[in-house]
C-alpha cells in the first residue's frame, strides 16, 4: 500500500512539532524515518497510527484520503504499529496474547488460532511456544510476538519505532529477515529509528525530519555522511555541541562521597543485597547490569528515596534516614529517573513551571530561569511549553537543567534513554564538564557501549549483587558482559 | 476562535442544552417551562428577603466547594465534605452551649468559628491519615465518615444535647438571640458571613493561583510520583489539602448552626457538601467561576421551593436542572478534549 502524507501539521499549544511535513512511501518498501530527538518522528507516526489528531493536512493511502483520526480507524485501514515497549498483556500466554481483541467470527476458536499463529511464525521463521506466560518472554520474543499479531491481522503498513533496542543480535537478525519478507509480500514498512546501522542494513529509502520539516530524502545505498549532515547540520548561528571529553582511565579518587554499607534492601526483580562500596569525588561510575538487577534501586536508595531494610548509606558522612529525598537534594544530591514524565516531570506543568517548583522562585523569575535554560541546553520548546509536549531528549535537557549548579553527587537512571547520538554526546558533555571535577557522577545504562565509553569505574550488577567492581585500564568488555550474565 | 472566549461560548452553550432538556422535561409533564422558569426567578430574585435566602446558601455552598477545590487541587476526592460540615455544626453546637448566659457572646461566637473548622479539619484529617497510612482510598472513607458524622448528630440530638421535655427531629432548643451571628434588620443573613465566604474566595484567589504552596499542591496532584524528586512530600500535601478541605467544610457548617438554623438540627449539612462536589464539577475545577455557579445554585435551591405551592411541582426541579448543568458541561467539556485531539 502507496502512503502518501501532505502537508501534515501539529501545534501543541503555541509549540509548532511538525511544519508541514510532505511525504511519499512507496508500496513495498522499506522506508527510514531518522532525525534527530525532538525532529518530530514520533508525533508523525502518532498521528498516522491515529493516537494522536493533526493540525492540518491529509493522509492518502493508495491515492484514497483517510480520517485516521483515531487508532481504530488506522487500524481498519490496515496501519499497525509496533512500538518500542511490547503493548501486550504480560499474565496471559503466548496465544491469548495473539487473540486477543480479534472479534471477527470465529477468531475465539483456539484450534484454528493456534494453526494461524504456527503458519504466521513458520512464515518468517520465529519459533514461540503458544502456551508460555508472557513472563517468561524476553522482550525480543515478546516483539515477535507483537509483530505476528499485526501480521495476522492483515496490516498492510507496519510502523516500527526503534524494534532493534534491548532484543539481541540473534533476535535482530530474525526481525530483519522477517521484515524483507513481508515487503516481499508486498507490505509497506516503515522503520523509525536513530540507528543509522538499521537504516543501512534494512531501508530502500530514507526521510530526514529535522526541527519539524522534511530536511532530506535519500535511497539506497546511503551515503552515512550526507545522512548525518541532514540529520544534524546545526543552522547557521548555533554553536556545535559540546565534544565529549575522552575518559582518563587514570583516575585518582578524592574524597568519599557516598558510602554503602551491608546496604539490602526488597524491590524491582532482584531485590540488593548486602552492598557495600564507596563513591568518590571524581569518579564517574557506571552501573552495569541487565536490566532489573539492582541498578534502579541502588540508584533510588542513594536518593533516599526508598529505605534500606538493613545497612546504612551515607551521604557526605551523613546517614540519610527514610524519605529524606530533600535532605540529599539540599546536601548536593540530584537523581534523574529513566521515566522522565512518569517519576521526574509534572504533566500539565510548562517548563518555566518546573523552574519555579524547583527552584521555589516566582514566575517572573523562573520566566527568565527558563529563557536562560531554554537557550544554554537547547531545548526545543518555550517558556509555556508544557512538559508532555516535548520529545523524550528535550525533556531529558529539561530534567538536566533542573539540576542545580552545586550540586556534587548525580545519579542518573538511563540518561541516554531514547535519545539520538548526538543529544547523547551532548549531554555527557554537559555532565562531565559541569560535575565531574566538583562531585561524582553515577549512572545506569542500558548499553554497555556507553558504560564502557563513559565511566572511569564501572560496577557490574547481577541478581541484585555488586559482582564487581572494576576501574581504569581493569574495565574490559568481555569481563563485564560476562559478569553481567552470571559468569 | 479567540481562547479567551472559549469559556463563555462554552457556558452559553451549556445553558442552552440544559434548557433545552428541562423544557423537554417540563413539557412531559404537561407544565409550562416559562412559567416554571418564572417562578424560578421570582422566588430566587424577587426581593431582597428572597435574594437574602439566596445568599444564605450560598455562602456554605461556596466554602464547601473553595474546600473541595484544595482536595481537588492535591489530586483527593474528597467526598467527606458532608461529614466534615456536620462535625463543624456539632463543634459550634457544643461552644454555644458553653456560652449560654455568658456577657460576652461575640467571643463565644468566635469560638464556635474555631471549633467547627477544628472540629471538621480534624475529621478531614482522619480520611486523609487513612489513606496515606492505612492506603484506604479517600473515597470509601469519606463516604464512611459521612454516615458516622450523621450517626453523631442523632444521637446528640436524641440524647446528650435533647430539647427540654422532649427530643425531636426538629433539632435542640434554639439558641438565644445574642448567640446568633450579627445580621441587620430585615435581612436574613449575617454580612459576617457573606465577608467570611468572600474572604475565603479571595485568600484561596491568592494560595492556589499566586502562591507557590498553590504550584506545589497542583504539582503533588498532577504527579505525585515525581514531586518527591522536587524535595516535596506529596504525603504532607495531601494532609495539608484535605484538612483545609475539611476546615471550610467545618466552617460552613458553624455557619448553618449560629447563622441560619440557630440549633442543630439532623440535616444540618442539607446536602451542600455534595451539591458543592457538582458546582466544582461545573466549574471544571477552576476557581475563579465556583462563587457564580454557586449563587445560581443556590437560588435554583431557594427559587424552587414554591414550586410545590404555585404549580403543584415538586421542588426537586432544582435538583434536575443543576443535574443537567453537570452532564452537560461534562459533555461539552469531553467534546472540547475530543475536538484538541483530531482536526
Amino acid at each position: 500500500m502507496q502512503i502518501e502524507l501532505r502537508q501534515i501539521s501539529k501545534r501543541f499549544g503555541r509549540f509548532e512539532a511538525l511544519k508541514g511535513i510532505d511525504l511519499t512511501v512507496a508500496s513495498g518498501t522499506i522506508h527510514g524515518i531518522v532525525g534527530e530527538n525532538g525532529a518530530g518522528k514520533s508525533t508523525l507516526m502518532k498521528i498516522l497510527t491515529g493516537y494522536l489528531g493533526r493540525s492540518a493536512g491529509h493522509i492518502l493511502l493508495d491515492g484514497r484520503e483517510v480520517a485516521c483520526d483515531s487508532p481504530a480507524s488506522a487500524a481498519r485501514e490496515g496501519i499497525g504499529m509496533l512500538y518500542q515497549e511490547p503493548q501486550d498483556f504480560p499474565p496471559l500466554t503466548v496465544l491469548d496474547n495473539f487473540i486477543v481483541g480479534r472479534d471477527g467470527p470465529g477468531d475465539a476458536n483456539r484450534a484454528r488460532q493456534r494453526r494461524r499463529l504456527r503458519e504466521l511464525a513458520d512464515r518468517v521463521h520465529f519459533h514461540l511456544d503458544p502456551d508460555a506466560p508472557l513472563q517468561q518472554l524476553t522482550v525480543g520474543e515478546r516483539q515477535q510476538l507483537e509483530f505476528l499479531r499485526l501480521l495476522g491481522r492483515e496490516a498492510r503498513v507496519l510502523i516500527l519505532d526503534e524494534p532493534t533496542t534491548g532484543i539481541s543480535d540473534r533476535q535482530k537478525g530474525l526481525l530483519f529477515e522477517a521484515l524483507r519478507r513481508i515487503r516481499d509480500d508486498g507490505r509497506t514498512i516503515l522503520l523509525v529509528s536513530h540507528k543509522l546501522e538499521d537504516v543501512e542494513a534494512l531501508c530502500d529509502r530514507v526521510t530526514v525530519l529535522r526541527q519539524g520539516r522534511v530536511s532530506g530524502e535519500e535511497s539506497a545505498p546511503f551515503h552515512l555522511p550526507r545522512l548525518l549532515q541532514l540529520m544534524f547540520e546545526a543552522p547557521e548561528g548555533t554553536a556545535p555541541p559540546a565534544a565529549v571529553p575522552t575518559r582518563s582511565r587514570r583516575h585518582r579518587p578524592g574524597e568519599p562521597i557516598l558510602r554503602f554499607d551491608r546496604v539490602s534492601a526488597p524491590g524491582e526483580r532482584t531485590g540488593l543485597h548486602h552492598c557495600s562500596l564507596t563513591i568518590h569525588r571524581g569518579e564517574v561510575v557506571g552501573l552495569a547490569g541487565l536490566s532489573g538487577s539492582g541498578q534502579g534501586l541502588f540508584l533510588r536508595l542513594a536518593a533516599a528515596l526508598i529505605d534500606a531494610r538493613e545497612g546504612e548509606v551515607r551521604f557526605h558522612g551523613r546517614r540519610l534516614g527514610s524519605d529524606d529525598h530533600r535532605a540529599f537534594r539540599r546536601s548536593g544530591g540530584s537523581f534523574l529517573p529513566a521515566d522522565r514524565l512518569e517519576e521526574g516531570l509534572i504533566p500539565g506543568f510548562t517548563i518555566q513551571d518546573h523552574f519555579a517548583l524547583a527552584d521555589g522562585i516566582p514566575a517572573r523569575r523562573a520566566r527568565q530561569r527558563a529563557r536562560q535554560a531554554i537557550e544554554r541546553f537547547d531545548i526545543r520548546g518555550r517558556p509555556d511549553t508544557p512538559a508532555e509536549a516535548l520529545s523524550g531528549g528535550n525533556q531529558q535537557r529539561l530534567l538536566l537543567s533542573l539540576i542545580p549548579e552545586q550540586a556534587d553527587l548525580i545519579l542518573l537512571e538511563n540518561p541516554s534513554r531514547g535519545l539520538d547520538v548526538a543529544s547523547a554526546e551532548w549531554v555527557w558533555g554537559h555532565l562531565r564538564g559541569q560535575y565531574a571535577q566538583r562531585g561524582a557522577i553515577v549512572f545506569s545504562s542500558a548499553e554497555l557501549d556507553e558504560i564502557l565509553a563513559i565511566a572511569d569505574r564501572v560496577l557490574v550488577f547481577h541478581e541484585g549483587r555488586v559482582v564487581r567492581d572494576l576501574s581504569g585500564d581493569a574495565i574490559d568488555y568481555h569481563q563485564v558482559a560476562a559478569a553481567m550474565t552470571g559468569h | 476562535m479567540k481562547p479567551v472566549l472559549r469559556p463563555a461560548i462554552d457556558g452559553l452553550l451549556i445553558l442552552v442544552l440544559v434548557f433545552l432538556f428541562t423544557s423537554a422535561l417540563l413539557l412531559l409533564v404537561d407544565t409550562s417551562p416559562v412559567e416554571a422558569y418564572g417562578h424560578l426567578l421570582r422566588g430566587s430574585f424577587g426581593s431582597w428577603s428572597k435574594f437574602s435566602r439566596v445568599l444564605n446558601v450560598w455562602v456554605p455552598l461556596t466554602l464547601c466547594s473553595m474546600g473541595l477545590l484544595y482536595a481537588f487541587r492535591a489530586g483527593l476526592w474528597n467526598i467527606g465534605v458532608e461529614g466534615q460540615m456536620v462535625l463543624g455544626a456539632i463543634g459550634a453546637t457544643a461552644v454555644l452551649n458553653g456560652g449560654l448566659g455568658s456577657d460576652t457572646p461575640l467571643l463565644w461566637l468566635g469560638l464556635a468559628l474555631l471549633a467547627g473548622m477544628l472540629l471538621g479539619a480534624l475529621w478531614a484529617l482522619l480520611a486523609g491519615w487513612l489513606k496515606v497510612w492505612g492506603g484506604v482510598h479517600e473515597i470509601f472513607t469519606g463516604l464512611g465518615l459521612n454516615f458516622v458524622a450523621v450517626g453523631l448528630v442523632l444521637w446528640l440530638i436524641f440524647g446528650p444535647w435533647k430539647r427540654p421535655g422532649i427530643a425531636s427531629m426538629s433539632g435542640t432548643q434554639p439558641f438565644p438571640r445574642e448567640l446568633w451571628f450579627p445580621t441587620l434588620e430585615g435581612w436574613r443573613v449575617s454580612p459576617f458571613a457573606i465577608g467570611l465566604a468572600l474572604l475565603v474566595v479571595l485568600l484561596s484567589l491568592w494560595l492556589l493561583q499566586r502562591s507557590r504552596f498553590g504550584l506545589e499542591l497542583k504539582a503533588v496532584g498532577q504527579n505525585p510520583r515525581a514531586v518527591p524528586l522536587y524535595g516535596l512530600s506529596p504525603v504532607r500535601y495531601m494532609l495539608i489539602a484535605i484538612t483545609l478541605s475539611g476546615a471550610l467544610a467545618g466552617l460552613a457548617g458553624t455557619l448553618q448552626v449560629s447563622g441560619v438554623y440557630h440549633r442543630l438540627i439532623p440535616a444540618i449539612s442539607s446536602g451542600y457538601g455534595y451539591l458543592g462536589l457538582l458546582v466544582v464539577m461545573l466549574a471544571n475545577f477552576r476557581l475563579l467561576p465556583i462563587p457564580f455557579i454557586a449563587l445560581f445554585f443556590a437560588a435554583l435551591n431557594v427559587g424552587s421551593i414554591q414550586l410545590p405551592m404555585m404549580m403543584q411541582l415538586d421542588s426537586s426541579l432544582s435538583g434536575v436542572i443543576q443535574g443537567a448543568c453537570v452532564l452537560s458541561a461534562l459533555l461539552v467539556f469531553g467534546l472540547r478534549r475530543l475536538q484538541r485531539r483530531s482536526p
